[in-house]
């Protein structure tokens, strides 16, 4: 995994940048993957056709998110057990999730404070990255930045991001196993969210167990989540059929209960793959995304075909007699391939 | 038509054994609120360390808060490691108690420019907004 070659100045519009950049990614190269993210994050030309040649190549990563609220310690967990599968022998990337201030645009990203112990492991990468335009709490780009280190070779794909309400589903959108982490100090959350818990997680950790209340809020948990079992998880179908959440806790700055949190992961990844709830999970994602690409590239096409003057124009020739309103609004939608916008879709 | 959404990118690291971070802090919420995504690595980092997070993180820019003292050798320390690589066009610059004489001996070794004490946070911004605006990376 040396990187030797740099990600070089040339820019990365033209075709044979883009090859390069992805036969070097698919090596493994680090320093290519994190060029190839900031194309795909920054939606640079030819981010797809880079998204096409690194990612899938029948890789296939397990993708786990941790969310939570701020404080509950999710970058430490997310550490502890990167941790863990490096021990056994596995390569982690990372990805962790912080919000774009609205107001400057800018963004503190300080997951990494948090991840020293990895920081010089060459079996680990960690990419932080902002919100960005996206509402909610994830990145409009993570899926392609997780595919992009699926293409790259690691076997292992935690996504860090906080969660307070809606924004777990988006979390387990993008993943195949959510943790979500809380503290002892959750009690008042857990009530509030209730018979909602299970649709939000597939493992719970107590994490800073060492801290009074611990024992009493993974109770709660155990409870609210048999309560809220009944119905069908947050994916519908594509949850493993059978599946009770796990309640644990765990110290994460100590690794104390990290190994049995790697463990229940392992296990709903098992339980998702025996069931073929894994392969539904895909398929409604790749559904989502398509469906969110589709409809980007129409409105881009109505803002070219019927931006600036369009309808004005075509609404003279209507008044002028030229067109009836029908003939107008057909030519509008027939004017240029919906394809032609994106310099690459 | 996708538009693109090029941010810059600073790593702000402290390396060395020095555990005040205040400053680094301030900078840290001036990038933010100048519009820059600024990832924090916190105290006590290495120079390969540092340099591993800028790789990953493909950041345009690593400012480094130095008060130990230990400018001379830290700073011409990550802008090496940078350049081993591939990351020479990146911009290392920094802050903290660093006399004028070493400054300009760090700028003839490729460091940028480095603040003192007492400096307005804007200098820093604008300086790293000129720096981007005219490097190779603001194409690549």
């Amino acid at each position: 995994m040396a990187a030797v070659a740099g990600p070089g100045a040339a820019a990365m519009s033209d075709p044979e940048g883009i090859r390069s950049l992805a036969e070097r990614c698919g090596a493994g190269e680090r320093a290519a993957l994190a060029r190839a993210i900031s194309v795909v994050e920054d939606r640079r030309p030819g981010f797809r056709k880079l998204l096409a040649r690194v990612a899938g190549r029948g890789r296939r990563a397990h993708r786990t998110g941790i969310t939570g609220p701020p404080g509950a310690g999710k970058s430490t967990l997310a550490a502890a057990l990167a941790g863990h599968w490096r021990r056994d022998g596995e390569e982690v990337a990372i990805v962790a999730v912080d919000p774009t201030s609205p107001r400057s645009g800018g963004a503190l990203l300080g997951d990494r404070v948090r991840m020293a112990p990895l920081q010089l492991d060459r079996g680990v990468f960690i990419r932080s990255m902002a919100t960005r335009g996206a509402g909610g709490g994830l990145a409009e780009a993570v899926h392609d930045v997780i595919d992009l280190m699926e293409g790259s070779g690691f076997g292992r794909i935690l996504l860090e991001t906080v969660g307070v309400g809606q924004t777990e589903l988006g979390v387990a959108a993008a993943a195949d196993t959510v943790v979500l982490a809380l503290t002892p100090e959750a009690g008042d959350e857990v009530q509030a969210m209730k018979a909602g818990l299970a649709e939000v997680a597939d493992i719970f950790v107590v994490n800073k167990a060492d801290r009074p209340g611990a024992r009493a809020l993974a109770r709660q948990l155990r409870d609210a989540v048999g309560l809220g079992r009944r119905r069908a998880g947050h994916g519908g179908d594509s949850t493993a059929p059978g599946w009770v959440p796990p309640v644990l806790t765990a110290v994460a700055t100590t690794d104390e209960g990290i190994d049995a949190v790697a463990d229940a992961i392992e296990e709903h990844r098992r339980s998702l793959a025996g069931s073929g709830a894994l392969e539904a999970r895909r398929i409604t994602r790749a559904e989502a995304r398509i469906r969110a690409e589709v409809r980007a590239a129409l409105e881009a096409h109505l803002g070219r075909v019927a931006g600036g003057d369009g309808f004005r124009e075509a609404a003279r020739n209507v008044a002028g007699g030229g067109a009836t309103v029908y003939e107008a609004a057909r030519r509008l939608l027939a004017g240029g391939s919906i394809l032609s916008g994106g310099e690459d879709r | 038509m996708t538009t693109s959404h090029r941010r810059i990118r600073v790593l702000v690291a402290k390396p060395g054994l020095d555990g005040h971070d205040r400053g680094a802090r301030v900078i840290v919420s001036a990038f933010r609120d100048a519009g820059f995504e600024v990832v924090y690595t916190g105290l006590h980092q290495t120079p390969e360390a540092i340099v591993e997070a800028a790789l990953q993180e493909d950041a345009d820019v690593v400012a480094l808060s130095i008060l130990s003292g230990a400018h001379m050798t830290l700073l011409p320390r990550v802008k090496a490691l940078l350049v081993d690589a591939g990351l020479g066009d990146v911009l290392v610059t920094g802050g903290g108690i660093i006399p004028e004489e070493d400054a300009e001996a760090l700028h003839a070794a490729g460091i940028g420019r480095l603040f003192g004490p007492g400096t307005r946070t804007g200098d820093a911004v604008a300086y790293i907004r000129d720096w981007f605006a005219s490097s190779a990376r603001a194409s690549a």
